[in-house]
Order: structure tokens, then C-alpha cells, then sequence
């Protein structure tokens, strides 16, 4: 597998398009391939134009295979999970899965979800100024009601993440914060507060990934990483039943488990979405990592501090600090856990021998409709 | 008949939920009932997601319900920034559909989860009326 994370966070003399080309190469670079190499493309509704085709036309890819599921900011998580599936039903060798925003600069601004005009739900739920922070503060509300969670507790993630940001020069706010300056923010949706939420960045990133076969004649086993499982769901508004006490991490969690053959508490790092310090803790719950109702003193104890903590998370800072290109923080999830599975982190965040990784990622609204991906990614064999 | 200076605009009613938006004109709040499978269908369509008949008709709603859960927005552009802060719910009806909706009538600090609720209507554009809830006085 190759990975590549854009280095910057704010991009104004670029198209979009060109953005995906860097990413595109800085992934095939880091893999030892060509885009004449690439013979699947993914892509996602961040893309511009006609999706896939205008994009492979651009990069210069002959694909035989495109998949352009579009989950949000989950969708690149599942791309992967379909690329290994198609590689290994025989139908591509490389797949390129490409990521790129530019909301600093003129891209698509973080909306509210479900604002599509002609979605049947539309005109039941745009008339009430339902934003993202607005939808999400609605889960972390009933949270807070039913198990006691607490805003003092949701800041303990953005804590963590803050205190691996500040060892990643490109990360958007690199400045250590306590939980005090977290519930000390304006709040910007009750209980929400805007240190709640995650970073607005340009950016990008891409990922490879390639059949046995081909890693093999790359023989760069140092550099390879394997996807061990995948599960993807989606949790929608269920004819009006919506449950905001969880994702549908819970139903894309098990099935990534049982394909690795592993249990939540064999995972030594994990990349958990954090659109919102609630998008992280509800993930934890459903994921197994602790009991549903359990995540506020779960994250306190300083669990997801790396490298020392139970299940150090998101050491490059997450979305919470590092990054969220174009409102989509599913490819830094991947691009970080494959860092912790070739030793290549910061040293001050490395896992010490990192084995097992997840990845997790979380699209759409949480009090609307939603998707789920999760990526389970070890030592290549 | 506004209970609340929140914004409101055009609503685009369809073949499927025409009627909806004309009842809420008129002061009523429908909801769709699978007469196959007896499911309350939200939001309206023409089909029950339950069992897939498209049996269904209109019921009249209570219009009465509690506070699920909310949030209280305190930042926002353009047409809500005026209305800041608003509280968007989702409010559990009767008849058990959790809706999106907002809560007015109240003061946003004092919204509660669990809160007993009851449908106001709002004049929108063009003789169409938005559902909003308002705490049901004692």
C-alpha cells in the first residue's frame, strides 16, 4: 500500500483537480509505481466534475475498474475495502484512491447535510437551520442524557489529539490545549463548543493499493502494509426510529473484526473520525473499544494518549488538529494508521512495535443519515 | 399565526407530499399510516419502508410529543445568522416517529430533553405553513 498526505492546509494557487494530481503521485511515489501502473481508480463526491471519468481522464489513467461510492467522509475507507475485494476477485492490480478539498479557497463549505433540494427528505428536514455542528451537538445532547457524559469528558479527546498535534509541523493547530480552553470556547451548538469541532483545511490525500502479486515485485516488505478486514453500514433516520446514541460503526466494526481474525483489544493504535470530539466517542462505544454509555470515562482516563495510553488514536493530531481536507477526514485516517504500521509516525507518538492498527471513518449527519467504514491494516507477511 | 420570528421559506411540495403541506395549511399535522403492516411512516412517501406496500394513507397526528433530544445554535451565515440562537430538536411524536423540527415558544436555556411539546404552525410563503413545536402549557 502506498500513502500521501498533503502537506498543506491552505492551498489558493491550486485547482482542484491539481490537488488530486499531487496526491495521486505523492501515493504512487511512496508505492514505487506509475499512474501507468494504476488500472483502478476511486474516487469520491469531493472529485470535480464528471467523478471518476473526468478524474481519469485528467490523471492519465487507463482504468478497467471505477467505484465512486460516496459515503462522505467514510467513502474512502470503503474504497479500500472494495480494492482489495476487486484485486482479489482478479479484476485490477493497483487501485489509486484520490481525496481533495479546498474549502479555505473557494471549494464546497461544510453545509448542512442533506441540504440536496431534491432528496425526498428534503423539505423535512432544511427548514429548521440544521447545520453539522447543530446535527452532531443533537447526539452529544442525548449522550449527556442518558449516561451522564460530560462536555469536560468530550474534551479530554480534543486534549489528546492537541498533544499529538503539537509534534506534526504541518498540522493545522499544532498548540497543546487543556479542557479548561476546550469548554472555555465559544460554544457554536449546545453542548458544543468550537474547540469541539474539528479544523477547516484545504487539502488531500491518496492511497494505493496493490494485489499480492505486485507487492511482491516491489519487494519493499519495510514499506508494506496489509489490509487484514473491512466492514462498511450505513444507520439512517430508520422511518423516523433514529437512534443518536450510536453509529453505524456499530454494524461496520464486527464483520472488520472477524475478517482479521482479531478483537478490539488486540488493536494497538487506532484512527477514529473525528468530525466532532462526539463522532470519536460514540465510535469508541460502537466499535467495542468499551461499553455504550462507558466512552466519557473512557477517554478521560487518558486511554487515547499515545504512546502510552490503552488505544492511542489519531497521533498526527486527527481532524480535531491536524487536518480535514475538504470536510472529509477519511483518508487521514487510513494515511495514519499505515504511518504507525511501518514505524514511521513521530517518534514521540510511534506505538512501539505496531502490528494491529483500525482505521475508522464516519460520513453524512449523525442525527439524519450516516455512513460507516472500518479498515483493519497489519504487518505484511 | 407565527410563534416564532425564525426564518421561513418556499416549500416544494411533490406528488408525494402534497397533501401533507396543504393540511399543515389548514392547521393539521398528517402523518402516512401503512395499512398493510399498520407502521406510522415518517417522513411521508408513497410507499411503507417497513414492507414495501404502497397501501398507505393519511392519519391526523396528535401533534403532540416530547423533546428527544436538541442543541441550541449559537453560530450560523446568512439567513439564520439573524435568528441566532434558535434550538434545532428532534421532537418524538405520539405516534412514535422522531421528527427535525425546531423548539419555540420557550426560552432556548430552558429547552429540556424529554420536554412535553405540541405542534405550532408557522405561515411560509405562498400560503404553506411550516411545523415548529412550542412547550404544551399547563
Amino acid at each position: 500500500m502506498g500513502a500521501f498526505e498533503h502537506p498543506l492546509r491552505y492551498i489558493p494557487d491550486r485547482t482542484l483537480a491539481q490537488v488530486h494530481a499531487e496526491v495521486a503521485v505523492g501515493a504512487l511515489r511512496d508505492a514505487g509505481l506509475s499512474i501507468r501502473d494504476v488500472d483502478a481508480y476511486f474516487c469520491a463526491g469531493d472529485a470535480p466534475g464528471f467523478g471518476a471519468l473526468s478524474m481519469a481522464d485528467y490523471l492519465g489513467i487507463d482504468a478497467r475498474l471505477t467505484d465512486t461510492t460516496e459515503t462522505g467522509g467514510s467513502s474512502y475507507l470503503a474504497h479500500v475495502g472494495h480494492a482489495v475485494d476487486a484485486i482479489a476477485a482478479g479484476h485490477c492490480h493497483v487501485a489509486l484512491v484520490t481525496l481533495a478539498g479546498k474549502p479555505r479557497t473557494g471549494g464546497s463549505q461544510p453545509g448542512g447535510s442533506g441540504n440536496f433540494g431534491d432528496a425526498p427528505e428534503a423539505n423535512f428536514e432544511n427548514h429548521w437551520g440544521g447545520s453539522v455542528p447543530g446535527y452532531y451537538a443533537m447526539a452529544a445532547a442525548r449522550h449527556m442524557h442518558q449516561y451522564g457524559t460530560t462536555s469536560a469528558q468530550l474534551a479530554a479527546i480534543k486534549v489528546a489529539a492537541s498533544s499529538h498535534a503539537q509534534h506534526n509541523p504541518n498540522a493545522f493547530l499544532p498548540k497543546l490545549v487543556t479542557v479548561e480552553e476546550v469548554l472555555a470556547s465559544p460554544l457554536v451548538a449546545d453542548p458544543l463548543h468550537r474547540l469541539d469541532c474539528c479544523v477547516i483545511t484545504d487539502g488531500g490525500g491518496a492511497v494505493v493499493v496493490v494485489s499480492p502479486e505486485v507487492a511482491r515485485t516491489l519487494n519493499r516488505p519495510e514499506r508494506a502494509v496489509a489490509v487484514l478486514g473491512h466492514g462498511e453500514a450505513i444507520r439512517h433516520s430508520s422511518n423516523g426510529r433514529i437512534d443518536l446514541t450510536h453509529t453505524a460503526a456499530l454494524w461496520s466494526g464486527p464483520p472488520a473484526f472477524d475478517q482479521a481474525g482479531v478483537t478490539p483489544s488486540d488493536i494497538q493504535y487506532a484512527s477514529i473520525y473525528d468530525s466532532f470530539t462526539i463522532t470519536v466517542l460514540l465510535t469508541l462505544e460502537d466499535l467495542g473499544f468499551c461499553a455504550k454509555g462507558e466512552g466519557g470515562r473512557f477517554v478521560e482516563s487518558g486511554a487515547l494518549e499515545a504512546p502510552n495510553g490503552v488505544l492511542p488514536f489519531n497521533t498526527d493530531g486527527g481532524g480535531l488538529c491536524n487536518n480535514h481536507p475538504g470536510n472529509r477526514g477519511g483518508m487521514t485516517k487510513i494515511i495514519e494508521a499505515v504511518r504507525q504500521v511501518r514505524g514511521d509516525a513521530h517518534p514521540a507518538v510511534q506505538v512501539p512495535d505496531c502490528e494491529l492498527a483500525l482505521a475508522h471513518g464516519t460520513g453524512g449527519s449523525l442525527a439524519t443519515r450516516t455512513g460507516a467504514s472500518t479498515l483493519i491494516l497489519g504487518r505484511s507477511s | 399565526m407565527s410563534a416564532s420570528d425564525l426564518p421561513t421559506r418556499a416549500i416544494v411540495a411533490t406528488v408525494e407530499t402534497q397533501d401533507f403541506w396543504d393540511a399543515t395549511a389548514e392547521g393539521r399535522f398528517l402523518l402516512r399510516r401503512c395499512n398493510t403492516c399498520e407502521a406510522v411512516i415518517w417522513y411521508p412517501r408513497s410507499h411503507c419502508p417497513i414492507c414495501m406496500s404502497t397501501d398507505v394513507s393519511w392519519i391526523d397526528a396528535a401533534g403532540t410529543g416530547v423533546v428527544y433530544s436538541f442543541s441550541i445554535t449559537r453560530a450560523a451565515s446568512g439567513t439564520w445568522k439573524g435568528a441566532l440562537p434558535y434550538v434545532l430538536a428532534l421532537v418524538e411524536l405520539d405516534e412514535g416517529p422522531r421528527i427535525l423540527t425546531n423548539i419555540v415558544g420557550i426560552d432556548v436555556d430552558d429547552v429540556r430533553i424529554g420536554m412535553a411539546v405540541k405542534v405550532v404552525f408557522e405561515d411560509a410563503i405562498e400560503g404553506s405553513a411550516l411545523y415548529r413545536f412550542a412547550p404544551v402549557t399547563t
